[in-house]
């Protein structure tokens, strides 16, 4: 039970960076960006294949890096040069991407377990238990604050005006086409890197392993959103980080329930996140209730006796 | 300062629904000038508005602002030149961001934007001296959520963020006909104080008459895409509501039947 629930949380840290991207352009661009599950498994197409054929891993997944943000910037020309409709230009750039993996693969799989990879150098260099989840968890953070800063400055401030009130942020003079695809890229090259991560923790690289990984993005936002909130940028993108973390403890958990399997684990995280959707509501409306009934009782009481 | 010449722009061309919104129009401001629009619905006076911020691209014609030709500048690209107020308060703020870094998104219009942080210590002190200009005490809100503010203060907000870095051309779009009585009154004042105090050359859309014969130097009157009155300095000075209504009964009721005579 304890190694799962280590594993859980070791791997919630890495797949945090995918959710950050999520983050970026699902609530600051207001954009839902399909990209993600073609441009997930690209950063594992390109950091596997690279590494397979001798480069350093850690310039691999650089790469990985890279070749997310020209995925998300394509996603961004289709539908601000192209004119197409958010939703379908990252399900078309998501298909797209499918083919191409497979091209950069040369196969739908790629094993490293025979490979040096990030996770093993790290491994020989800090012998310890700890060490990956500490190195990610650093590695994590300092994504998370890099982005909080970059929010924070003059271009990240009319990129996030651009997901609030687009009109506004063009009458003050900004580019809101290139700011898209900007926001875009960044948020895909994070998905991507995450994904290079991923590929190497798990010791292989698959083209189906992109499958649902938006929903993942977003349950983790909307898990970290109902735990953490989201008043200020530096408060949601920590929140973004812990429910990428407890997405995968309550996945974990929910595995360990005898009549369930892996294969159950989309539906499970369909599950989750439509609870977490709704959830927040219905306790609204229960305190609303609650709210009626204690202004009544206070009516009556200063009354005498109910209304009728 | 501003110079529009044969401005033509058609709607829905070649179908039963077409309508010429803007038909030869011809309008020129000095630096300074302040010039009030009215006109019925339909008029053409947002479509006027939207042909120089550059949302819409004319048919025909020309659009010179600071001596540059604009005609066919993209919107974000003229914007360098044009603060705006938009008639719903909702429409000129981002509500999930700060009033500071709502400030700071507007300071950015006529400079390249950066990787600095659009929030120091020394604009914060800039921000806030100049929000003291609006005296609502916004100046102490600084970190507080746009979306918070009540619809009187986002547009006065909207009104700061459009004219404190000098635009060449103020637009203002019917920017007090969503407010109360009370709250139309105080941003008309603040208008009419900022415009003073900037000099800005501004151009005005409202519906009720009696704010256009108050603001302002010049007064154009637009109906069916055509500006069918003009009062000048000296001119507007003598303007009433009631000779107003006369201009446009005799201009329009000139060509044809009045309702009167086709009753009778």
């Amino acid at each position: 039970m304890m190694t799962a629930m280590f594993g859980a949380v070791e791997s919630g840290v890495i797949y945090a960076i995918m959710a950050l991207g999520v983050y970026l352009s699902f609530r600051v661009l207001d954009f839902p960006d399909l990209t993600v599950d073609g441009s997930f498994v690209t950063g594992g197409a390109v950091a596997s294949i690279m590494i397979v054929n001798g480069y350093d891993p850690f310039i691999a997944t650089i790469f990985a890096l890279f070749a997310g943000f020209l995925a998300g910037c394509m996603t961004g020309l289709l539908h601000t040069k192209g004119g197409i409709n958010p939703l379908l230009s990252g399900i078309l750039m998501m298909i797209a991407l499918y083919s191409i993996n497979l091209r950069i693969m040369g196969k739908p799989n790629v094993p490293l377990l025979a490979e040096e990879t990030v996770i093993t150098k790290i491994e020989s260099w800090f012998a310890s238990d700890w060490s990956i989840f500490l190195f990610m968890l650093i590695v994590t953070l300092m994504i998370k604050v890099l982005s909080d800063l970059f929010l924070k400055t003059e271009v990240g401030l009319s990129l996030r005006a651009v997901g609030d009130n687009e009109g506004m942020v063009r009458s003050f003079s900004a580019n809101t086409g290139w700011m898209k695809v900007l926001g875009l890229g960044l948020s895909n090259a994070l998905v991507a890197f995450s994904g290079a991560l991923v590929a190497q923790y798990n010791g292989f690289s698959d083209v189906g392993m992109g499958i649902g990984m938006i929903v993942i993005g977003l349950a983790s936002v909307i898990i970290g959103e109902a735990v953490i909130g989201n008043s200020s940028i530096a408060r949601a993108t920590l929140a973004v980080v812990i429910g990428a973390v407890l997405y995968r403890i309550i996945v974990t958990l929910a595995l360990r329930i005898e009549f369930l399997d892996t294969g159950d684990m989309k539906l499970i995280t369909a599950i989750i996140v439509i609870i977490a959707l709704i959830m927040p509501k219905v306790l609204d409306k229960q305190k609303a209730a609650a709210r009626k009934k204690k202004r009544l009782v206070q009516l009556n009481g200063e009354g005498g006796g109910p209304v009728a | 300062m501003l110079e529009m010449t044969q401005i033509f722009k058609v709607f829905y061309e070649g179908t039963p629904d077409e309508k010429i919104a803007l038909n030869k129009v011809d309008l020129s401001m000095r630096p300074g000038d302040f010039v009030t629009v009215i006109g019925s619905n339909g008029a053409g006076k947002s479509t006027l508005m939207n042909v120089i911020s550059g949302k819409l691209v004319p048919d025909v014609g020309t659009v010179m602002i600071d001596g540059g030709n604009m005609t066919s500048l993209p919107e974000h690209k003229r914007a360098v030149k044009i603060g705006r107020v938009f008639q719903d308060p909702m429409a000129g703020t981002a509500p999930t961001m700060t009033i500071e870094e709502n400030l700071a998104i507007a300071y950015n219009r006529t400079k390249k934007r950066s990787l600095g942080f659009g929030v120091t210590k020394k604009r914060r002190d800039f921000y806030r001296e100049k929000l003291e200009m609006l005296h609502l005490g916004l100046e102490d809100r600084l970190q507080a959520k746009v979306g918070l503010l009540s619809g009187g203060e986002r547009q006065a907000l909207s009104l700061l963020m459009a004219t404190f870095t000098d635009p060449k051309i103020l637009l203002l779009d019917e920017h007090t006909a969503a407010l109360d009585p009370a709250r139309a009154e105080l941003i008309t004042n603040l208008t009419k104080e900022i415009v003073r105090k900037l000099g800005l050359t501004t151009l005005m859309v409202t519906h009720n008459m009696q704010q256009a014969l108050d603001l302002g130097n010049r007064l154009i009157m637009m109906d069916k895409g055509q500006i069918i009155f003009e009062a000048d300095e000296q001119e507007k000075q003598e303007l009433t509501i009631e000779k107003l209504l006369a201009e446009f009964q005799k201009i329009k009721g000139g060509g044809g039947l009045s309702d009167r005579s086709l009753l009778s």
